[in-house]
């Protein structure tokens, strides 16, 4: 995709979270959208009837923006609900940019909500049958994510142990905040003898499974001066798929976020060494590892050996995944708006014991499918534009 | 049923009902395309032809899945020697070894419960197992 807008035209002006972990009983996807906007739309001082864009998706409901538009009352919204699966929300945001600059709308809200943990992993998704694999009986995801894990370790000598270090890593920034599901530190050695699920990946190597949801606002960089927090632009985004089944992703050991992080740098005007903080759809381990390359904040086939290092932990040189990430925080199905919602209040200042010094880029990657779909976004404060 | 009546798993089925591993080449690529389908992705060409291969490949990469009940078994992805790749498992061999590069030949699987299944394509080590059924 070629569109261009202009650097920065559009902000994110609220970001929330619904309640998260496991909720109670008889809550539904789109509750928790709801409550996601209406707390999103409170934190920078905008009202329900402001809006007049909905950008949603969720396994869940299969006319997502139709269920959310009569939830909230919005008629006569501009709606999108793409599903790009767990990158979903990214996409949202970089076509929200197109929708706000050409006036199909001016104030955008993106929103997630799933109570997977509730209902059960199987009947939040539908399954879909594919001639080409569903007969070898692989778990998907995380089968897909081990054969891409097995791969990179031949090729590059990446070890369990490195991959094991995402997860340790992760959890001591989950110790950090207040809302992060897992509570208890988590050694390499935990993760190295938890239940294997798909070889080389356990159980601690794979993201958890909670319900929760969330939401963004975005307005026009105008619009954005006057409300009641910081505004934080969008400096580039690019989307990027691959393949949709992991038998067709073309090399295991490269990701479409190689193509999108070169084009959201250039858009951004930015590269890896300008990034201050750096959130990535870290479903499994070995996607932080993959990421990190193909971002270029370390050679491809050196992940495992920099994340080793204790770099991406908390007094690390690069902080990633600072809210405990996917492995640790919060993970409902389709993480992507959680990355967002933790750069906007890291590039605010909001964060507390977690909080990276001085970020004023952000750097924000989802995935989605198996390694299928890639989004990249360059973040910053209004210093940056 | 004329060939052009049938949709692209259908013909792939059917070599398989026969013992054969068929794929997809795209003259105008020059390439190998599978899975199977009606438009060359690398073209846009609707001229694909079929082939049938050799039967032998590579594995690509390769996981063992512990499920909750039952016993450990293998998923592979498999690059033929004509240059495509698919998803399968090697069977004949201990799901925990089947390692990265081994050498592995096509088997065709042919489900028990007769029509009401699709066959599918399985994969053996290729060479025997006195030497490790490594490349």
């Amino acid at each position: 995709m070629s569109i261009s807008v202009e650097r920065g035209a559009t902000a994110i002006v609220g970001a929330a979270e619904s309640e998260l972990g496991q909720v109670a009983a008889g809550y539904g996807p789109i509750d928790l959208m709801a409550q996601g906007v209406v707390r999103a739309l409170d934190d920078c001082g905008l009202g329900l009837r402001d809006v007049d864009g909905i950008f949603c998706a969720t396994t869940q409901a299969r006319l997502a923006g139709l269920a959310l538009a009569e939830y909230l009352g919005l008629p006569e919204a501009y709606i999108d609900s793409t599903s790009t699966g767990g990158s979903s929300f990214l996409g949202h945001v970089l076509k929200a940019q197109y929708a706000i600059a050409s006036r199909a709308c001016e104030v955008a809200v993106v929103a997630y909500g799933s109570t997977q943990r509730s209902l059960g992993r199987k009947n939040t998704s539908a399954s879909e049958r594919n001639p080409y694999e569903s007969p070898f009986r692989p778990f998907l995801p995380p089968t897909a994510y081990a054969l891409a894990a097995a791969r990179h370790m031949y090729q590059f000598g990446t070890t369990r142990e490195q991959l094991a270090q995402v997860a340790v890593a992760a959890r001591r920034w989950a110790l950090l905040n207040p809302k992060a599901w897992e509570k208890t530190p988590l050694t390499v050695e935990e993760v190295l003898s938890s239940r294997m699920v798909s070889y080389p990946l356990t159980v601690r190597d794979c993201c958890l499974v909670t319900d929760g949801g969330g939401a963004l606002v975005l307005t026009s960089a105008a619009r954005a001066r006057n409300l009641k927090k910081p505004p934080v632009h969008v400096l580039g985004a690019a989307h990027v798929t691959t393949h949709l089944s992991i038998s067709n992703m073309p090399d295991l050991t490269v990701t479409g976020a190689r193509r999108s992080g070169e084009l959201a740098y250039a858009r951004a005007g930015i590269g890896p060494r300008d990034v201050d903080v750096v959130e990535l759809y870290d479903a499994f381990t070995i996607n932080t590892v993959l990421f990190l390359e193909d971002l270029g904040f370390c050679a491809k086939g050196e992940g495992g050996e920099f994340v080793a290092g204790g770099a991406i932990a908390p007094g690390g040189s690069l902080p990633v995944n600072t809210n405990g990430g996917g492995l640790s925080y919060c993970h409902p199905g389709m993480y992507g708006i959680f990355l967002l919602v933790e750069a906007v209040r890291q590039l605010r200042g909001e964060c507390g014991a977690r909080q990276v010094q001085d970020a004023d880029i952000a750097l924000v990657h989802g995935n989605g499918g198996v390694l299928s779909s890639q989004s990249t976004i360059v973040l910053g404060t209004a210093g940056t534009v | 049923m004329s060939a052009a009546a049938m949709s692209p798993y259908g013909t792939y089925l059917d070599y398989l009902k026969q013992g054969k591993l068929a794929y997809q080449f795209s003259p105008d690529a020059g390439r190998p395309v599978f899975f199977p389908r009606v438009v060359c992705p690398y073209t846009g060409s609707t001229r694909l032809e079929w082939r049938v291969s050799k039967g032998l490949g590579t594995v690509y990469s390769a996981s063992t899945v512990f499920p909750r009940k039952g016993e450990p078994y293998n998923v592979s992805l498999v690059d033929c020697d004509e240059g495509f790749r698919l998803m399968s498992r090697v069977e004949g061999w201990p799901a925990e070894d089947v390692c990265i590069g081994m050498r592995v030949r096509f088997a065709v699987h042919v489900p028990p419960g007769g029509d009401d299944e699709d066959c599918y394509p399985v994969f053996v080590p290729a060479s025997s197992p006195t030497d490790g059924g490594r490349a």
